[in-house]
């Protein structure tokens, strides 16, 4: 059994292994016959990479401020005032596993066209707006879900009735008190948005937006070695995100222990 | 542990608490949750009941099923056929490797320390998928790719002709060429090899924890009453997982049935698959029927709904025994 269990361990953590030895191995062999950073070099100077790249990590920002501002907010306003309705709030949350994006951003294209009632897609503003809408929508599963568990270690109604009776409102209570106290939750889900969006492609290929995803689906068209070069750094920034994650989630373990 | 406790205690109080303010206009309880469901009605339910409706209208506007019927000629019946065969066989392998993993790490024995690492590459790898995950795989089984080469140089193993030119030390055992299957990355077997590396990891996430609900009790229990490891397995443990393992399957192919980035990067349209096939409608109207392409989206949902819906409720079923 336990040889059985060592083998079927690292038979696939070579699966693993191989293809991210193989994208670095490559991505260091641009010039012949020696290893060096040519690639990288490359990649990092274009232009259009460093457009896409802070066009791309803009949109990320503004996913994760308009998920916040959606989420925190509904999520607060759903354990504290209308729980029946958990239910129907956690189903459309999770909507967005079940329907691909695909079809998302094909139904954006045809409701948001120049022809219709709020021609979104007419304006270069107003696309840049659909994708950031788009992917909230993407990340919603994601950070209700993250959200809603912060919200449930903190008790929500005595903190805003104390907070009520000392004077504060709405905006108060949310900005001062109950966002302090899920903010770990928060940065966890805005770690994996970033991850999510900053490589994105279907979407910001279809509505036609200049971000860092189509240009990696470019380069690989063109190029042989930046494209690893690229992998390579897109396979830090998830790592980078997910050890982020893992950090804050630390943290707040240390703060609730020390309560 | 205290987390599935914790909102059925909270909830009547959260209910009751701090409700002064509000309390005063009817329906002031629903305002909190407006701007949540205006966002979710303009940017995902109704762009989706566009589509929806769409696959049912004609392009004059009147009522039909003749689009969904169209879906039946010979490229688009091939497109839906080849992706469910990658999202099959990508979810079958995931299934059985991330639970073989799992499993080593939780049940079988390999030191405990493994586990950690383990889930936090899980949880990157997961991640790790769309454009750069294609070019990953090209760098090591493309063409010109690290192990494509090394098969080549050191063992005479040519994949791409599915051919082995046997070297002297061996050709006392085999003949001179060994002719096998061919592989390259742009076809069905190679997209089903890429989408394991996020399939896996996914796998690895999901199952553990039902793994770790396994009670060391009921292994005891079997063994007092004289079963062998192997009947133990047989008659307890995969009984109690069947649901579980049954539903992270459909999951996972619902999870490579969506996915459009990665096969795009890897193949570009060479490869016949249904989310492609709707990414070029949807830059070109290939079809030459926008409606069409509504029924092409519409599938996609069907698809996609039915694995989630199996998986929702295997779920609620190994919930019985895994809690």
């Amino acid at each position: 059994m336990r040889a059985f269990a060592w083998g079927a361990f690292v038979l696939g953590a070579l699966y693993f292994v191989l293809p991210l030895w193989g994208m670095t191995e490559f991505s260091l062999s641009m010039r012949r016959g020696e290893y060096s950073f040519d690639a990288y070099r490359s990649v990092l100077a274009m232009p259009d990479f460093q457009a896409t790249f802070a066009f791309s990590a803009f949109m990320a920002l503004v996913t994760i401020v308009v998920g916040v501002l959606i989420v925190v907010p509904t999520a607060f306003w759903v354990r504290l005032k209308v729980p029946e309705l958990r239910p129907v709030i956690e189903f459309i949350t999770l909507l967005p596993l079940v329907i691909p994006a695909i079809v998302i951003v094909f139904g954006y294209i045809r409701l948001y066209n120049t022809g219709s009632w709020l021609p979104l897609t007419g304006t270069a503003m107003g696309t840049n707006l659909l994708l950031a809408m788009g992917y909230t929508v993407l990340a919603l599963p994601y950070m209700y879900r993250a959200v809603d568990t912060g919200l449930r270690t903190i008790d929500v109604g005595t903190l805003t009735e104390a907070a009520q009776s000392l004077g504060a409102g709405w905006a108060t209570i949310l900005g001062r008190v109950i966002l302090p106290n899920v903010l770990s939750a928060v940065l966890s889900g805005a770690f994996l948005t970033f991850a999510i969006v900053i490589g994105e492609f279907t979407m910001a290929a279809l509505l036609d937006r200049p971000a860092f995803g189509p240009f990696m689906q470019r380069l690989g068209q063109d190029r042989a070695y930046e494209p690893s070069a690229l992998a390579v750094i897109a396979f830090a920034i998830t790592w980078g995100c997910m050890g982020l994650i893992g950090l804050v989630s630390r943290t707040q373990k240390h703060t609730r222990a020390a309560r | 542990m205290s987390e599935a406790a914790a909102p059925a205690a909270a909830a009547p109080r959260a209910a009751s608490g701090g409700g002064g303010a509000s309390r005063g206009l009817p329906g002031g309880r629903w305002l909190g949750v407006l701007p949540f469901f205006l966002f979710v009605t303009l940017f995902l339910i109704l762009p989706t009941l566009y589509i929806v409706v769409g696959a049912f209208r004609t392009t004059g506007g009147g009522w039909t099923l003749q689009n969904v019927l169209d879906l039946n000629t010979r490229s688009i019946r091939n497109a839906y056929w080849v992706s469910v065969q990658v999202s099959f066989w990508s979810a079958l392998l995931g299934c059985l490797i991330g639970f073989a993993m799992s499993a080593a790490v939780v049940l079988w024995g390999l030191p405990r320390w493994l586990k950690q690492p383990l889930l936090t590459f899980s949880g990157v790898a997961s991640n790790f998928a769309g454009v750069p995950l294609a070019f990953a795989f090209i760098a090591t089984v493309g063409p010109a790719g690290l192990i494509t080469l090394w098969l080549r140089s050191d063992l005479g193993v040519i994949l791409q002709a599915g051919l082995w030119n046997v070297p002297e030390g061996l050709q006392w055992l085999l003949p001179g060429q060994v002719r096998f299957p061919r592989f390259t990355i742009l076809s069905t077997w190679g997209l089903i090899l890429t989408y394991l590396f996020f399939q896996i990891p996914l796998m690895v996430l999901i199952i553990t924890p039902a793994i770790e609900g396994l009670r060391r009790e009921w292994r005891e229990a079997a063994e007092v009453l004289g079963a062998s490891a192997w009947q133990y397995w047989r008659m307890v443990a995969l009984p109690i997982l069947t649901p579980s393992l049954l539903g992270c399957m459909a999951l996972l192919f619902a999870n490579a049935f969506g996915a459009v980035a990665t096969a795009i990067a890897l193949t570009g349209p060479a490869l016949n698959i249904a989310p492609i096939l709707l990414y070029a409608q949807i830059r070109g109207d290939v079809l030459g029927n926008p409606n069409l392409g509504y029924a092409l989206a519409l599938g996609m949902i069907v698809i996609t709904a039915a694995a989630n819906a199996l998986y929702v409720w295997l779920r609620a079923r190994s919930e019985r025994w895994l809690k």
